[in-house]
């Protein structure tokens, strides 16, 4: 068998036109990006990280890098983007523009940049920064996001800042004619003992897109990151997602992802645990219907001890809708007293969704108390008949007991502003697939 | 017209024959108890009038007001005004209180051509009646039975037959797991539900709850059929004499 390498025709061309591409460093990180991606491939069923997820189909369509064709004359957001009352950084097509964005309410002591202008006037800044990435397993579509870095956000939160207002960054996928892909890199980074709350959503417009975006988190001594995000891309598009964390000495972070929107969606977590006494929250929902496929992969080393990692996702999978779940919780020799759990919980709604879960443990040290749990199962006969002995229509009664299995995992988020904003997501695609099935 | 009227209703679960020709008439404002041993049929008559899959009605009829209940899903029974309390609660986490009973209330008026009730409408509604019953804010904000005591469940079944005002309920075993204080409770709740434009089928193994809600009429249910009907005195002469003599008859 032939390996595939989509997405590299003209790439000599196209990285010679890139912000940075002068700068020997730079130049060398996306070089090396597209040699890793060449030697890997595109990833096939028989890569175990890769193993449940099939790219062939999106292997075959003729995505256009987003920067060749004609810009995007976008001049709002569509619908469908979390609704929070923040400060706003609109990408379109992977691209940060500041027309659509409005940072007039940034909270003091943060710093929002393009990616894109800091690579094209400042590199030395990212420099040993940006691309430190390091999975543990070979990432063939980070890989290729390094091959093509072109711009994303990057937000710098210096020590000590405790920040009430959030920011959002919301990206739009908009194709028109043809299938674009575009490959953004977001980096955070927040300083000591700062505290802070990031949001995203992922909409979009038009015809098949493939949203190929990496993240890059580094929270510093005591510092807190927060960090909600909304999966909504169109229903024809692709959303590939890595977000690579580190967490230095008790360093805070909380994760949850809704994924409701796109053909196919992966995201991938790794937590680095660097520093003791760190603590990660990995929460999450994922809805899924039609023939939609959803995969959390989440990876947390814990390399040095006493540091605490919780994960839960609840998924609701519906129609033909498969759902993929990989977490994988590693405890080297050195991270004792370590505090790691894993949670997987679906609601299979019909014959044909499906769920494959693979929960992993590998633990090295002796100290530690770790636990993994998956479950699926189907809505609680008993619990819809009390529904409609009330006077609940079945959908309705259905509908009702969907929102409550998902709500677990919004405990995560502590206040009720932006846990309504999430809320109100799943409602209304509860509220969409039942007109659908009536229509 | 009767409210309720049951004729030779014949149901089966798995395949057995489980109700074997009842007939039964309540009278608006009429309260009746149906009594009998474990397996006579009682639990599958309540689930076989508020149309529980897999309760099978193999002939038979049952009139509400004169419409054929057969042909109705359980929310159409509802909606037309059939509640039952059940003698198991079912606890539902994740749904609050309020939202469950919003939406029952919500689902009913809509059937019935009422206009809905925004929240700040509901709340009012809901805490005025959760005072007469006894449900505590705290319990209408908990999800819906989640970790409540036996006392509080069934209290919180009378409150959602309190805001559905039905005109048929159905309580089955509301006695069951309670003590005596609690049971007083419910009772009450049971009686301050009395009204002249509703019946009421209080299904029980024990006489005990029908000293505080007095009936009308006694049934004995025994193997799926009424052996026998009388005035109130007959739940007395039950718990001197138990079931047995009726096993013997019917044997």
């Amino acid at each position: 068998m032939t390996m595939s390498t989509p997405f590299l025709e003209n790439y000599d061309d196209f990285a010679s036109g890139l912000p940075g591409s002068d700068v020997t460093w730079l130049e060398k990180l996306r070089r090396d990006g597209n040699a890793t991606y060449r030697s890997l491939g595109l990833p096939g069923p028989r890569v175990e990280a890769w193993k449940y997820t099939n790219l062939t189909r999106m292997g075959r369509t003729k995505f256009v890098p987003a920067l060749n064709i004609e810009k995007s004359s976008l001049d709002d957001v569509p619908n469908g983007a979390l609704d929070i009352d923040a400060p706003k950084l609109v990408l379109v097509n992977g691209l940060l523009r500041p027309d659509l964005s409005d940072l007039s309410e940034l909270p003091n002591g943060i710093c929002v940049e393009s990616l894109a202008s800091i690579m094209a006037s400042d590199p030395a800044r990212l420099k040993g920064i940006m691309g430190q990435i390091d999975a543990g397993h070979p990432m063939p579509m980070l890989a290729l996001n390094t091959a093509y870095l072109s711009d994303g956000v990057m937000i710098d939160i210096a020590a000590g800042v405790d920040a009430d207002i959030p920011i959002h960054i919301v990206s739009v996928g908009t194709a028109s004619d043809v299938p674009i892909v575009f490959h953004p890199r977001n980096l955070v980074y927040a300083g000591a003992n700062s505290r802070s709350t990031i949001y995203e959503s992922h909409v979009g417009l038009g015809t098949a897109y493939l949203n190929n975006v990496a993240t890059e988190v580094c929270i510093s001594e005591g510092g807190l990151l927060r960090h909600r995000k909304l999966q909504n891309e169109t229903e024809d598009s692709y959303h590939i997602a890595a977000t690579a964390v580190s967490l230095d000495v008790r360093a805070q972070y909380e994760n949850y992802t809704l994924n409701v929107g796109g053909r196919l969606a992966r995201n991938e977590i790794h937590v680095a645990f660097t520093g003791r006494e760190a603590d990660c929250k990995l929460y999450g929902a994922y809805i899924g219907q039609g023939s939609q496929h959803i995969d959390t992969t989440t990876f947390v080393d814990h390399a040095v001890s006493g540091c605490t990692s919780r994960e839960v996702y609840k998924g609701a999978l519906d129609d033909n809708a498969r759902g993929v779940f990989q977490g994988k919780i590693l405890v080297r020799k050195d991270a004792q007293k370590t505090d790691g759990h894993q949670l997987n919980k679906v609601l299979l709604l019909s014959e044909g969704s499906e769920i494959d879960a693979k929960p992993e443990l590998e633990i090295y040290a002796d100290d530690v108390k770790c636990s993994h749990g998956a479950t699926a199962g189907e809505l609680d006969e008993e619990q819809l008949f009390y529904l409609r002995a009330r006077g609940l229509k079945e959908a309705e009664a259905r509908d009702l007991l969907v929102a409550a299995f998902l709500e677990d995992s919004l405990e995560v988020i502590d206040d009720e502003a932006p846990r309504d904003a999430f809320r109100n997501v799943i409602s209304n695609w509860l509220v969409m697939r039942r007109r659908q099935g009536e229509g | 017209m009767s409210l309720l009227e049951i004729k030779d209703l014949r149901a089966e679960v798995d395949g057995k024959e489980i109700l074997k020709g009842i007939n039964l008439e309540l009278e608006a404002g009429q309260v009746h108890a149906i009594m009998g041993p474990n397996g006579s049929g009682k639990s599958t008559l309540s689930y076989v009038l508020s149309g529980r899959d897999g309760y099978n009605v193999t002939s038979g009829n049952i009139l509400l007001d004169g419409k054929n209940l057969l042909e109705m899903e359980p929310n159409e029974r509802a909606c037309e005004g059939v509640f039952l309390g059940f003698q198991y609660p079912v606890e539902i986490p994740g749904v609050p209180g309020t939202t469950f009973l919003k939406t029952a209330v919500n689902a009913v008026r809509r059937y019935r051509g009422e206009s809905e009730f925004d929240a700040m409408q509901f709340i009012k509604f809901v805490r005025a009646k959760a005072k007469e019953f006894n449900v505590s804010d705290e319990m209408l904000k908990r999800s819906v039975n989640s970790g409540f005591s036996g006392g509080e469940k069934k209290r919180n079944e009378i409150l959602q037959m309190a805001v559905l005002e039905p005109r048929l309920a159905i309580l089955d075993e509301t006695d069951s797991g309670l003590d005596i204080d609690a049971l007083k409770l419910v009772a009450e709740g049971v009686n301050a539900m009395r009204s002249p434009d509703r019946a009421m089928l209080m299904i029980t193994h024990y006489q005990r709850l029908l000293d505080y809600v007095v009936p009308d009429v006694v049934h004995v249910l025994v193997k799926g059929e009424i052996v026998k009907s009388g005035p109130k005195e007959l739940a007395l002469e039950l718990e001197k004499e138990g079931y047995n003599r009726f096993f013997e008859a019917a044997a």
